[in-house]
């Protein structure tokens, strides 16, 4: 190891933090980026399973509640793609990776939102394992992105707890909103399971992320942390478990439950869930719609530049 | 008698005391540039190891909102009670969330 590797690992194994300036080894810089990135990727697209349903929610207090709610996420992924800036990634180049595909996010926001329920699924079960991630990731190694969990975490309360809210009034509401409910959960239930990404064992970036501190509980550990929360917030509920194998062990202090659907994880990361393609698409022409905005500016600046240039003249 | 600190520029001096933690003002002084200010706040912040990083910044490139307009500027968020969390009553067995 050379004195700066030697120097990296000290801080690492001291739980202190990596800070922009500091010296940092190239592959631990990539993989931070590729986490960050994704991460900011999955907050901007993810407005848009939710953003579908504002002009349709049941009352002007859950459009208030879901226009706030999308907006938080917006400002998560302003946070996350500046934090992914210090690391010298420009904000042009993270969009390109995303629209051209080279850049993932999280395959969730490949499932359709097909009714109301959907929205107070998605609040409470994906943002519920967004948050058990992200409160691991407030630990994470590399000071940015510590900050910026930290922050998010914050706001992530209010998220899952409109959308347990939202599903529970359709849980306690007529059959056919009880129904709806269930349709829901058990639709949002098992992808929701899947944010955690493969099993330890499968997952090509898992062990060198924990080694670098960059993760700090594995893929499965987290989920595992998922599951058990779960249960009680189902039988609050009053709805049935989407998991017909799930039991408590005794010796584990866990629930069992069922192995997940890999071919069905693995297909919607390679592009074929049901709208990933739309997601894209959505993104590329709303990044185009929005060109003239920029144009602007550079003209202002431009304008305001030679104006300087002729006064100082 | 001239005074020195008029032909000085004022900095603003922000402290990181650990690593991972936020810079956070600790105060300003006077100095020729910033090298200089880095210095001056070096020996005058810093005397007892209290940070790990400064970071100084020409109080003339701050810009501030007021706070007399507080009221005005920060209104747009004091109608909207459901963006904290404690907004939403859940049953206590699930109330943790
Ligand atoms: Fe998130
Ligand atoms: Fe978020
Ligand atoms: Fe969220």
């Amino acid at each position: 190891m050379t004195p700066q590797e030697e120097n990296f690992m000290r801080k690492i194994e001291a739980e202190e933090k990596i800070e922009p300036k500091d010296w940092m080894p190239e592959a631990y810089r990539k993989n931070l980026i590729r986490q960050i990135s994704q991460h900011a990727h999955s907050e901007v697209i993810g407005m848009q399973p939710e953003g579908n349903w504002i002009t349709r929610a049941p009352s002007l207090r859950r459009k208030a509640v879901l226009l706030s709610k999308v907006q938080d996420e917006a400002g998560h992924g302003l946070y996350l793609y500046s934090a992914c800036e210090t690391l010298g990634i420009s904000r042009s180049e993270m969009i390109e990776q995303l629209q051209t595909g080279k850049a993932k996010y999280s395959s969730i926001f490949n499932y359709p939102t097909l009714t109301w329920a959907d929205v107070g699924a998605i609040g409470w079960l994906v943002d519920g394992a967004a948050i058990v991630n992200q409160v691991s990731l407030q630990r994470t190694s590399y000071g940015p992105y510590s900050r910026g969990m930290i922050r998010i975490c914050k706001e992530e309360s209010f998220h899952q707890r409109q959308g347990y809210e939202a599903m529970l009034a359709l849980a306690k509401g007529s059959p056919e909103q009880k129904a709806m409910a269930q349709d829901a959960l058990n639709r949002f239930y098992w992808p929701a399971l899947m944010m955690f990404g493969p099993h330890d064992s499968e997952s090509a970036h898992s062990q060198k992320s924990m080694e670098w501190k960059i993760k700090r509980e594995t893929n499965d550990d987290l989920r595992q942390k998922f599951v058990d929360q779960t249960v009680k917030q189902i039988e609050v509920l009053g709805l049935e478990h989407p998991d017909k194998n799930i039991k408590w062990n005794e010796e584990r202090g866990h629930y069992d439950s069922s192995d997940l659907n890999w071919d069905e994880f693995w297909s919607v990361i390679n592009g074929n869930g049901h709208c990933n393609r739309q997601r894209i698409e959505h993104h590329v022409a709303a990044h185009d719609e929005g060109e003239w905005v920029r144009d602007a500016i550079s003209a202002y600046n431009e304008k305001k530049r030679a104006k300087k240039a002729q006064n100082a003249a | 008698m001239t005074n020195i600190t008029e032909k000085l520029e004022l900095f603003e001096v922000f402290v990181r005391s650990k690593r991972g933690l936020d810079h956070k003002h600790v105060g300003s002084l006077h100095a020729e540039d910033h090298e200089q200010a880095l210095e001056y706040a070096r020996d005058c912040y810093t005397r007892r190891s209290e940070g790990v990083s400064i970071w100084v910044v020409k109080s003339a490139d701050i810009c501030a909102s007021q706070e007399d307009d507080a009221d005005c500027f920060y209104d747009p968020s004091d109608d909207k009670p459901y963006r904290h969390a404690t907004y939403y009553v859940l049953p206590d067995p699930v109330n943790n969330m």
